[in-house]
C-alpha cells in the first residue's frame, strides 16, 4: 500500500491527543469531585465502542445495518438479567445461576451475540442496498418487541441493575474505575480494529465493499469476509452494550430501538466513516450536544437534527475529514 | 372460536391493512421512481393527523380536518423535497438514511416544540359513529369501514393515474430510464416533486384518517412507518400492486396473529410460559414473514427491477 504519510500522520496526532483529553478530562473531573462529569465521559466512550463495532460492517465493509442496536440491546439485556439472577439467588435457565463478573458476562455477551450475529448475517447478507437495510432493521424491531412484550425483565419499563457488575474485586461503583475500564477496552477495540483494518483480511473487506466483483475475480469470496466482519463488528457492540447497562445501572428496551440503530449511525458519521476514531469524535460531539444543549432545552435532538443533515449534506466525510484531510483511496 | 369475533377481527385487519396501504403507496412510489429510501414518511403521516386534529378544533368540521390533513402533508411534502430530498437522489443510501433520519428528528422536535407533548385526542364526527351488524350477531364501526372503502378508492385511483394518465406514463418511464425520459425534454424535476407530494399527501390522509382512533402524538409515525417498510420490501420495492396486496397481507396476519395465535398454541400446549411466549410471538409475527419471504425471494413478492 502507498500510503500519504503527510496526512496519515496528522491523523495520528489527533486520534492520539484526543484519547489524552478523553483521558485527562476525566480524571481531573474525578479529582475535581465532579463525579457527573466522569460518567459523562464514560458515557462517550461506551458509545465510541458500539461506534467502533458498527464501523467495522459499515464504515469498513460497507454494510449498511439499521439493526446494530439488536446487539447492543442483547448486551445490556444480559448484563442485566445476569445480575438480576445473581442479586436474587435464582438460575436463569436449566440450573445456570446469574453472576456478577463482568469478565463472565463478556464471555457470554461475546458468545450469545456472534451466534445472533452469524444466523442474522447469513440470511441478511444474501440481500444488498435498501433489502440489506430493511432486514437488518426487521430482526431488530423483532428483538425490540419480544423484549417489550416478555414480561420477567421488565418489559416496557425496562429493568433495574441495583448494583453494578464487579470486574474481580474492583469497586466499580468508583466513578473513576469504571471509566478506567471502558477506556482500556476502548484502547484495546482500537487496536483490535486497526489490526483487522491493515490485515490481508481487512484488505480484502475494503474490495468487498469497493468491487466485490473484482474480490471474486482474484479468488476470494466476498460472502465469508462481509459474515465474518459482521460478527466482530455485532460482538464489539454488544459489549459495549453490556457496559452502557452498567453505565447507566439500567437496561430498556429502549436500547433495542431503531433509533439507537440510527444513533450508532450517527456516532459514526459525524467522526468520520470508516475513520479508526471516527465513532471517538462522533460520540463526543453527540454526548456534548446532548448534555449542554438539552440542559437548555428538551427538543435537544431537533438541533442534532440539524447538525446531521448540515453533515450529510454538505460535510460528508464527517469532523475527522475536516481536521485530518481526506481519507486514502477515496 | 367465534364467528362473529373472526369477522371483528378479520374487518380490523383489513382496516390496518389500508392505513398501511397509504403509507406504502408513496414510499414504494418514491423508491420505484427516484430510487430513495425515505425514513421520514412517518413524519408526514404525523403531520396529517395534526393538521387534521387542529383544523377539526377549529373549524367544528372533521371533513376540513381530513382534507387539512391531506393538503397540509402535501405541502410539506413539497417543501421537504424542494430544501432537502432532491440533494439526496444521486446519493447512496446511507446518506438517504442518515438525512432521513435528521428529518425525523427536526419534525418530531419541532411538532412537539409547537403542539406541546400532551398527546391531542379527536371523537369521530356523528355523522359517522355508529355501526353495521355483522353475521352471527356481531356488529362493526361504519367509521373503520369508511377507512376501508376510502383506501380500495385510493387504489382504484392509483391504478388508473399510473396506467392510464400521461402524468402516471412520465412516472413509468422515470422508473425504467430517468435519463432517457429527461432526454425526450420532460421536466423530471417537477415529476419528482409531484410524486413526493403524492405520497405525502397519502402519509398525511392515513394519518388523518385514523387521528379518531388513536391519539394524535409525536413519535405516532414511528411505528407505522416500519410496518410500511415492512410492506414494500415484501411487495417489491417500488410496486403499488405488490404494496396492496402486501399491505393487506401484514395488516391481517399482525391483526389476526395477535387476537387469535395465543388461543390457537393453547390448544396444544398449556402453561403460562407458552401463553407469554405466544404473545411475545405475535407482536414479532409480522417480521417472521418478511423474513422468511426474503429468504426466499429476496427481491420481494412483486419486484419492479426483475
Amino acid at each position: 500500500m502507498i500510503s500519504t504519510p503527510r496526512i496519515m500522520t496528522r491523523e495520528k496526532i489527533i486520534n492520539t491527543g484526543l484519547l489524552c483529553l478523553l483521558c485527562c478530562a476525566a480524571i481531573a473531573a474525578y479529582f475535581l469531585d465532579q463525579g457527573y462529569y466522569v460518567n459523562l465521559i464514560s458515557r462517550i466512550v461506551v458509545f465510541a465502542i458500539a461506534g467502533i463495532g458498527l464501523n467495522l460492517a459499515l464504515g469498513f465493509g460497507g454494510m449498511v445495518s439499521l439493526g446494530h442496536a439488536a446487539f447492543f440491546g442483547i448486551g445490556g439485556y444480559i448484563a442485566g438479567i445476569s445480575s438480576q439472577h445473581f442479586l436474587d439467588n435464582t438460575d436463569v435457565l436449566l440450573g445456570l445461576s446469574g453472576t456478577n463478573q463482568m469478565l463472565t458476562i463478556w464471555l457470554i455477551t461475546i458468545i450469545v451475540n456472534a451466534v445472533l450475529a452469524l444466523l442474522i448475517g447469513l440470511i441478511s447478507l444474501r440481500t444488498t442496498g435498501i433489502y440489506f437495510i430493511m432486514i437488518t432493521l426487521a430482526f431488530a424491531q423483532m428483538i425490540y418487541y419480544f423484549a417489550i412484550s416478555w414480561p420477567s425483565y421488565g418489559g416496557e419499563d425496562g429493568l433495574l441493575i441495583s448494583e453494578r457488575n464487579q470486574l474481580f474485586t474492583i469497586a466499580t461503583d468508583n466513578e473513576l474505575f469504571f471509566f478506567l475500564i471502558c477506556f482500556s477496552l476502548l484502547i484495546f477495540f482500537l487496536w483490535i480494529s486497526s489490526r483487522i483494518i491493515h490485515s490481508r483480511f481487512g484488505a480484502a473487506l475494503e474490495v468487498a465493499r469497493m468491487n466485490h466483483v473484482r474480490l471474486a475475480t482474484v479468488g476470494i469470496n466476498p460472502f465469508p469476509i462481509k459474515l465474518v466482519a459482521f460478527i466482530f463488528s455485532a460482538v464489539i457492540t454488544a459489549l459495549a452494550g453490556a457496559l452502557f447497562a452498567d453505565l447507566n445501572r439500567f437496561v430498556s428496551p429502549d436500547m433495542l430501538s431503531w433509533q439507537m440503530s440510527g444513533e450508532i449511525i450517527i456516532f459514526i458519521l459525524l467522526g468520520g466513516l470508516g475513520r479508526l476514531l471516527g465513532p471517538v469524535i462522533g460520540a463526543t460531539i453527540f454526548v456534548l450536544l446532548e448534555t449542554f444543549i438539552g440542559g437548555y432545552t428538551e427538543h435537544w435532538k431537533l438541533f442534532l437534527g440539524l447538525f446531521l443533515l448540515a453533515t450529510v449534506l454538505f460535510a460528508k466525510g464527517g469532523l475527522m475529514q475536516i481536521i485530518a484531510g481526506k481519507k486514502q483511496h477515496e | 372460536m367465534n364467528i362473529a369475533l373472526f369477522f371483528e377481527q378479520l374487518l380490523n385487519g383489513l382496516q390496518l391493512g389500508m392505513t398501511l396501504f397509504l403509507m406504502s403507496a408513496g414510499l414504494t412510489l418514491v423508491f420505484g421512481v427516484m430510487g430513495l429510501i425515505n425514513l421520514a414518511h412517518g413524519s408526514l403521516y404525523m403531520i396529517g393527523a395534526f393538521c387534521c386534529a387542529w383544523i377539526t378544533k377549529l373549524s367544528g368540521s372533521f371533513l376540513l380536518g381530513l382534507l387539512a390533513g391531506f393538503g397540509g402533508a402535501a405541502i410539506a411534502g413539497v417543501i421537504i423535497e424542494v430544501i432537502v430530498i432532491r440533494k439526496l437522489y444521486k446519493r447512496d443510501h446511507l446518506d438517504q438514511v442518515l438525512a432521513t433520519f435528521a428529518l425525523i428528528l427536526i419534525i418530531s422536535e419541532g411538532t412537539s416544540w409547537i403542539f406541546g407533548s400532551s398527546p391531542l385526542y379527536l371523537s369521530i364526527p356523528s355523522w359517522l359513529s355508529g355501526s353495521v351488524p355483522l353475521p352471527e350477531g356481531g356488529s362493526y364501526p361504519i367509521y373503520r369501514i369508511v377507512i376501508i372503502a376510502i383506501g380500495l378508492m385510493i387504489a382504484y385511483g392509483l391504478y388508473l393515474l399510473i396506467t392510464k394518465t400521461r402524468l402516471g406514463m412520465r412516472i413509468r418511464a422515470g422508473e425504467s430510464d430517468r435519463e432517457m425520459i429527461a432526454a425526450l425534454g420532460v421536466d423530471i424535476r417537477t415529476i419528482y416533486t409531484l410524486v413526493f407530494a403524492l405520497g405525502a399527501a397519502l402519509a398525511g390522509l392515513a394519518g388523518a384518517l385514523v387521528s379518531t382512533l388513536y391519539s394524535v402524538e409525536v413519535g405516532m409515525g414511528e411505528p407505522v412507518l416500519i410496518l410500511a417498510l415492512v410492506v414494500i420490501v415484501i411487495g417489491g420495492i417500488g410496486s403499488v400492486k405488490g404494496a396492496l396486496i402486501a399491505s393487506i397481507l401484514v395488516g391481517l396476519v399482525d391483526t389476526l396473529g395477535r387476537v387469535f395465535l395465543p388461543s390457537l398454541l393453547a390448544l396444544f400446549i398449556s402453561n403460562d410460559h407458552v401463553a407469554t411466549l405466544s404473545a411475545s410471538l405475535a407482536s414479532v409475527l409480522v417480521y417472521i414473514l418478511m423474513a422468511v419471504i426474503l429468504a426466499i425471494k429476496p427481491q420481494g413478492l412483486f419486484s419492479i427491477h426483475d
